[in-house]
């Protein structure tokens, strides 16, 4: 066994440097952990919209298209309404996934935060690193879902390269709350449960991703209105072709998504600071 | 710099609510010593530990570690300290190398720093030929070097060690404290908190013995047993229902006399000398063992409880 040469850290650690870079130090290992499963990653970011479009782009489609006739859905072709709720709900849903599990896993499972919390890093920065981690692996799915969107003639990707942006913003503002919740979620079975069976399923059946929001009774179409898929999907739909919104109406999709970034993160930095201070 | 305080507390408090964890403790840590919390669960030991790690706050009370305040300087402290916690938290996805790797980047430590230091580390741990295994494939001991190989990856000025041994087999145990004392060897300072005084003894240059909140005594191993306990105990057992009746009959042969549920405990410099007493007043005890004090006798003496009840 070899010896140490000790220079101890006093003289080894940049602390300064340390500081500033501390949320990218946790994107390090968070993207070196999904570095693990890329396969699977990418082989389901492609699988899951081949067959979405096959099924209903394709499947659905031509039923749908035969009965509007020439007038379409919105005006539209269905794959091309389809399209912008499609790339936003699996932004929402994977930069979701990439938040939720790694928090529990962190604070939980594995407890790695507290191993983390161990070091100069601080509760703040290991919430922005899982942060800013889960959205490189979203850009990566909106990416590749986009692409396989432009393959089926879905969209025209010169044209409505804007809606993958508007996708991720939307998940980026949605994942703000959802890393929040996982971090003040206690019981992370009843928490899974609440946030797959009365989270997940309704935002993506009640946002207008399949149909037109105001072809609801008005009482449904209250569960579109605070979802952010429904918020992305209509700013979607306008950048990619022209669907039609009033100024104010895309002011006010721009500024509810924007509350629930800022409300997400200030909500975050809190639970993660206190749960590590426990 | 061999004696300069890495740690001082002074009046240090913490309460949750109306349950007070730490009474007002006092204690300092010298650079290079060895340093253990001894007391059973619920004592204060790993409270102290999150204070000084900088990751719980205090009630009442100062406390320094490395000249400043854990409150105001968490990162900064954290930057030196070395922990190792009592439950294990590695990450189980990724392998034994890459568990050093992110960590010491956690650090900040140039990649080429802590790639020539992991080999150093794997070497220390025993752990050179699960390199690429993932965590999740290592036995218990395995888990427990690799997490303070881990801890020892920016080279801390204090290594924190919270119940190092608990869960692990005796020879897991030993391969481990042949470990820290090596690290002892090189300067390094240990701060462990155990509740198993074989551990104590072997470890520690000085030990706090704690209760309920409190500080009990604080002296080397050594010192707490001359001061609290006499050189050697005999051990009597009698039958339980016995053990009570035949109790005051000995007290006078002893300094000190513990009764317990399971047997008696008779404190002189020559245990051999009672035993042999006691059969002159005819009495037979089922089984009898002569044994050195230690610091479950100290223990013991202090708080009228075993440490592991």
């Amino acid at each position: 066994m070899s010896n140490f040469t000790r220079q101890g850290s006093l003289k080894l650690i940049d602390i300064e440097k340390a500081a500033r870079r501390g949320t990218l130090y946790v994107m390090e290992s968070r993207l070196r952990t999904m570095g693990r499963f890329i396969f699977s990653l990418i082989s389901s970011s492609v699988l899951n919209p081949f067959f979405y479009l096959v099924s209903l782009g394709i499947g659905v489609g031509t039923f749908v298209n035969n009965k509007a006739g020439s007038a379409g859905i919105d005006g539209v072709k269905y794959i091309v309404f389809l399209a912008p709720a499609l790339l936003a709900a699996v932004a929402i849903q994977d930069f979701m996934s990439e938040v939720t599990f790694p928090v529990l896993q962190g604070f939980k499972w594995e407890k790695l935060f507290f191993a983390m919390n161990a070091t100069p890093l601080t509760g703040r920065q290991i919430a922005l690193g899982t942060y800013f981690s889960s959205m490189v692996r979203t850009i990566g799915s909106v990416v590749i879902y986009f692409l396989v969107l432009v393959g089926f003639g879905a969209v025209n990707a010169k044209d409505a390269w804007p809606m993958a942006l508007t996708s991720l913003y939307a998940a980026a503002c949605f994942g703000a709350i959802m890393l929040a919740a996982a971090a003040a979620a206690e019981n992370d079975d009843l928490f899974l449960n609440l946030m797959g069976r009365l989270l997940i399923m309704p935002l993506f059946l009640f946002s207008g991703t399949f149909y037109p929001l105001n072809s609801m009774p008005v009482p449904l179409r209250l569960i579109g209105w605070v979802s952010p898929l429904w918020h992305s999907t209509e700013l979607g739909r306008w950048v990619s072709y022209g669907h039609h919104i009033s100024p104010t109406m895309i002011i006010v999709h721009f500024i509810y998504l924007l509350l629930l970034l800022v409300g997400g993160l200030t909500w975050a930095f809190n639970r993660f600071e206190y749960r590590l201070s426990k | 710099m061999q004696n300069k305080e890495l740690i001082v507390a002074k009046g240090l408090t913490k309460k949750y609510g109306e349950f007070i964890a730490l009474n007002g403790i006092d204690f300092s840590v010298q650079k290079g010593e060895s340093f253990g919390f001894l007391g059973p669960n619920g004592a204060g030991k790993s409270t102290t530990m999150r204070i000084i790690a900088s990751t719980l706050t205090r009630t009442s009370g100062d406390i320094t570690v490395l000249g400043k305040d854990p409150e105001v300087s968490g990162p900064e402290i954290r930057a030196h300290l070395g922990v190792v916690p009592q439950q294990d938290n590695l990450d189980q996805a990724l392998s034994v190398s890459d568990n050093l790797y992110i960590y010491g980047r956690y650090f900040g430590l140039p990649r080429k720093f802590i790639r020539s230091k992991i080999d150093e580390l794997l070497d220390f741990a025993a752990l050179t030929d699960k390199r690429d295994s993932k965590v999740e494939a290592l036995s218990g001991g395995m888990k427990r070097r690799l997490t303070i190989a881990r801890a020892l990856i920016s080279e801390p000025e204090i290594l924190m060690l919270d119940e190092p041994t608990t869960g692990l087999d005796p020879q897991a145990r030993h391969i481990l404290w042949d470990r820290l004392f090596r690290l002892k060897e090189q300067g390094v300072t240990l701060l462990i908190t155990t509740h198993y005084m074989d551990e104590a003894e072997q470890l520690c240059d000085r030990l706090m013995v704690m209760d309920k909140g409190s500080i009990m005594a604080e002296d080397s191993p050594s010192g707490l047993i001359k001061k609290f306990s006499t050189k050697e105990v005999l051990e009597v057992r009698f039958g339980s229902d016995r053990n009570a009746q035949v109790a005051e009959k000995l007290k006078t042969l002893c300094e000190r006399m513990e009764l317990l549920p399971d047997r008696i405990l008779l404190y002189a410099d020559d245990a051999e000398k009672v035993l042999d007493e006691i059969h002159k007043i005819g009495l037979h005890p089922v089984t009898s063992l002569v044994r050195r004090s230690s610091l479950e006798d100290v223990f013991l003496r202090l708080t009228g409880r075993t440490l592991v009840e």
